[in-house]
């Protein structure tokens, strides 16, 4: 198995070829904030809060960290004026959702993001997508996943398979950064609405 | 019909046809496109077919719907053969007149033909028409000369003689070569070098190989590569077959929407006629050389036109893009090699074979080579699809061929590019089509122009493409989702006169934030319109914001406060 250079944040690391830049940076120390990442699950990209500058073969760009391949002689810069602006803005617009959510909260003061500058929303999935991707690709279940698309887009249980599964396992809940409410929220609905009572009660 | 084996016999098939018309017999074509049809054009052919029946003429003149020529503004388009008599907005009623005086007594009917607005002179032929004067019509050009039904109409007019020059005489890598120097760019809006793609495809180990013709187009106010489809399905395939026959791909896709079914019925009809005359299938004119293609119908999702999406929901997977770090034509489709263009890549490829990549390079500027089909619409007189070459300024092509602005209004901007595009004001109407130029004037090459006049509120247009955005984005990243959540939720403020100081500002580092870092190219441009707007037409936000104030009279909220 190889292993390539690369130089993050002015440090030089060795990292397996078959690393992500991520991964690279957390061998040698070096913290990249991410929310929809999870060792488990395959690269999602959608928080976008990994992004850090990539510099390989005279290229420089943006990239997610957690899904960005290394390089032998990549430049790999993590805090750059650029990325904290970004970083603060998507903290801002996820904070519209969850102000209170810790994971979020523990970030807040290293971006100085102020968890008032967008309107607040009324729901609190930010779409880390980490409910939907854990049942999916490690229970195999896909008892939860997204539904509509664009700015409806949400999450949401099949009832039919959720009543099944899910009572014995609720792995997904700890996984959710706006602490579980969104997913328990919407996990009781989804019982609720395949109970036998409430379909009578509706019936009558 | 008989597969034809080789190049020679497809001549002869050729001969055998044209041999069997007569080019002095009268003979009426009726633009049989989508807008026609929209305008009454089936009920036009019908009452000259029954018309030609009464009069007993059926044996002397030929009637036939056609593929669309462009000028939609003035549909149900006649053009009348061998005079070449162009009649606009006609209705069924004026058959019977065009049967007995144009066609049996050689008289052009005055009231139906083209008035210049400005002149008042008239225009008795196609090519006397301003709209089509400027134009420069090589893909295009021969639509109305065709029905986009009959394959034999495309042979007439020269169809399938680059494949025939291809199998015949060309090797893969000459192919390649011939397109690289043409210089061809992906029409897209990209400007990717069609030739460059092609060839790392070629080299690429992976087999089978596949190539996408996309004709997506989901853009409001875009209708250019979907008519291009419907017009003259056998140039896409044309094009389509002689890629894959470079590339060494077996397997063709048509990616298009349903929502224009014709378009999709004359596709499909194509393909079926092209693997009857041999065109498709095994052993192509006697060669070597197998290819199917399919048409794919999409989902619909304006997100599917991008690359990484439209593969996805391909391989049956949700339509959303990933982040890729191998070329498609590495590994694309299925993980295969493979070239996706856009179907105004692959209509160019026949003419490039045909008349020699030297004679198509001069064409337009140094580096955009060739021609453009736009879709023009908006506050425009001639709505239509206009094929210019590259390097004509926006402002002949608003004012010379789009006639100017309807009802003598001001013009105010010009939007190309689509939710993705940015806007122009007058002053730089002079910017040439270009991929560099644009680019730099934060346009985009996309199919679709539209043209904006002073009662048009950009505010109010922008809104709408931010909310056509929030709806077909996939919603899958941040920047993206929550980007536009809120921008709308900031433009909706300013339309309804709660505008605040401070929203241009947070605007802006929205769409400054989403343009680095969104997941893909829908979302790394869906604030580019605004980004253009809040740089030409800032005074119009203020006049929102401060004076609580809409300009254009547009948005309601605003103009009946004021009097109250």
């Amino acid at each position: 198995m190889g292993v390539v250079t690369l130089t993050i944040d002015n440090k030089e690391v060795k990292a397996k070829e078959e690393m992500t830049v991520l991964e690279a940076a957390q061998s040698a120390g070096i913290d990249i904030p991410t929310l929809c990442h999870h060792e488990k699950l395959e690269p999602y990209t959608a928080c976008r809060l990994c992004m850090v500058e990539v510099e390989s073969r005279g290229r420089v760009k943006l990239d997610t960290a957690c899904s960005s391949p290394v390089k032998e002689n990549m430049v790999v810069r993590t805090k750059t004026e650029d990325i904290i602006k970004i970083r603060r803005t998507l903290l801002e617009l996820m904070l519209s959702h969850a102000p209170d959510s810790r994971e979020l909260q523990a970030l807040v003061k290293e971006y100085g993001a102020d968890k008032d500058r967008f309107e607040k929303e009324a729901s609190f999935c930010i779409h880390c997508g980490l409910c939907v991707r854990y049942c999916a690709e490690v229970k195999k279940k896909s008892a939860v996943g997204f539904i509509n698309s664009g700015v409806r887009r949400e999450i949401s249980f099949v009832p039919e398979i959720a009543s099944k599964e899910c009572w014995n396992c609720k792995e997904c809940f700890e996984l959710c950064p706006t602490e579980a409410l969104q997913t328990a929220y919407l996990f009781t609905v989804a019982q609720i609405s395949d109970s036998p009572s409430f379909e009578l009660e509706s019936e009558k | 019909m008989a597969q034809i084996k080789s190049p020679e016999e497809l001549e002869k098939v050729r001969q055998g046809i044209l041999s069997g018309r007569d080019p002095s017999k009268p003979s009426i074509s009726v633009c049989a496109g989508s807008a026609c049809l929209a305008s009454g054009a089936a009920e036009v052919i019908a009452a000259f077919k029954a018309e030609i029946k009464k009069q007993g003429l059926e044996a002397d003149v030929d009637t036939k719907g056609a593929g669309c020529p462009g000028f939609c503004e003035r549909g149900p388009v006649v053009v009348i053969y061998p005079e070449e008599i162009c009649y606009l907005q006609v209705k069924p009623e004026d058959v019977s007149e065009i049967v007995s005086s144009t066609i049996k007594e050689k008289k052009v009917i005055d009231r139906l033909l083209y008035v210049d607005p400005s002149t008042g002179e008239k225009a008795v032929h196609e090519y006397d028409i301003p709209f089509y004067k400027k134009q420069m019509r090589l893909v295009i050009g021969d639509n109305i000369k065709i029905d986009p039904k009959s394959i034999d109409d495309y042979l007439a007019v020269g169809g399938y003689s680059a494949l025939g020059k291809v199998i015949r005489s060309m090797t893969p890598d000459q192919v390649i070569e011939e397109v690289s120097k043409s210089n061809l760019r992906g029409r897209s809006g990209s400007g990717f070098p069609a030739g460059f793609k092609w060839e790392s495809c070629r080299k690429s180990e992976g087999e089978p190989k596949y190539i996408i013709c996309n004709c997506h187009e989901g853009d409001p106010g875009a209708f250019a590569d979907r008519r291009l489809l419907e017009a003259t399905p056998h140039t896409v395939l044309e094009g389509m077959i002689i890629g894959c026959y470079a590339i060494g791909a077996a397997e063709g896709y048509i990616f298009v929407g349903d929502e224009f079914p014709q378009t999709v019925e004359n596709a499909r009809l194509a393909i079926k006629q092209a693997e009857e005359y041999g065109f498709l299938g095994k052993n192509i004119l006697g060669s070597d050389f197998d290819l199917t293609i399919k048409v794919y119908i999409d989902g619909g999702g304006y997100v599917l036109g991008e690359s990484s999406s439209l593969m996805a929901s391909m391989e049956g997977k949700i339509g959303e893009p990933r982040t890729k770090y191998d070329h498609a034509t590495d590994r694309g489709l299925w993980a295969k090699p493979t070239v996706l263009n856009n179907l105004q890549t692959w209509v160019n490829v026949p003419l490039i074979i045909n008349q020699g990549a030297d004679s198509f390079s001069k064409i337009g500027t140094e580096e955009s080579t060739g021609t453009r089909v736009f879709s023009l619409t908006g506050k425009v007189n001639n709505i239509g699809m206009v094929e210019v070459p590259m390097g004509m300024t926006f402002r002949e092509i608003v004012f010379d061929i789009g006639g100017g602005i309807r009802g003598n209004k001001k013009f105010k901007a010009l939007q190309a590019g689509g939710p993705m595009g940015g806007f122009i004001p007058e002053n730089l109407l002079d910017l040439q089509v270009d991929y560099e130029e644009m680019k730099k004037a934060g346009l985009a090459m996309g199919p679709g122009l539209i043209v904006a006049d002073e009662n048009t509120c950009i505010v109010d247009m922008v809104k709408y493409y931010l909310t056509f955005l929030a709806n077909e984005s996939c919603g899958k990243c941040t920047p993206c989702r929550d980007g536009l959540r809120h921008m709308l939720k900031i433009m909706n403020r300013i339309t309804e006169g709660r505008g605040q100081k401070g929203d241009l500002e947070l605007l802006e580092i929205l769409s400054e934030v989403q343009k680095s870092a969104a997941l893909c190219a829908l979302g790394q441009g869906a604030s580019d319109p605004l980004r253009a707007s809040l740089k030409h037409f800032r005074d119009e936000y203020e006049a929102h914001i401060e004076e609580k104030r809409c300009p254009a009279g547009v948005c309601k909220v605003l103009s009946t406060a004021l009097n109250i």
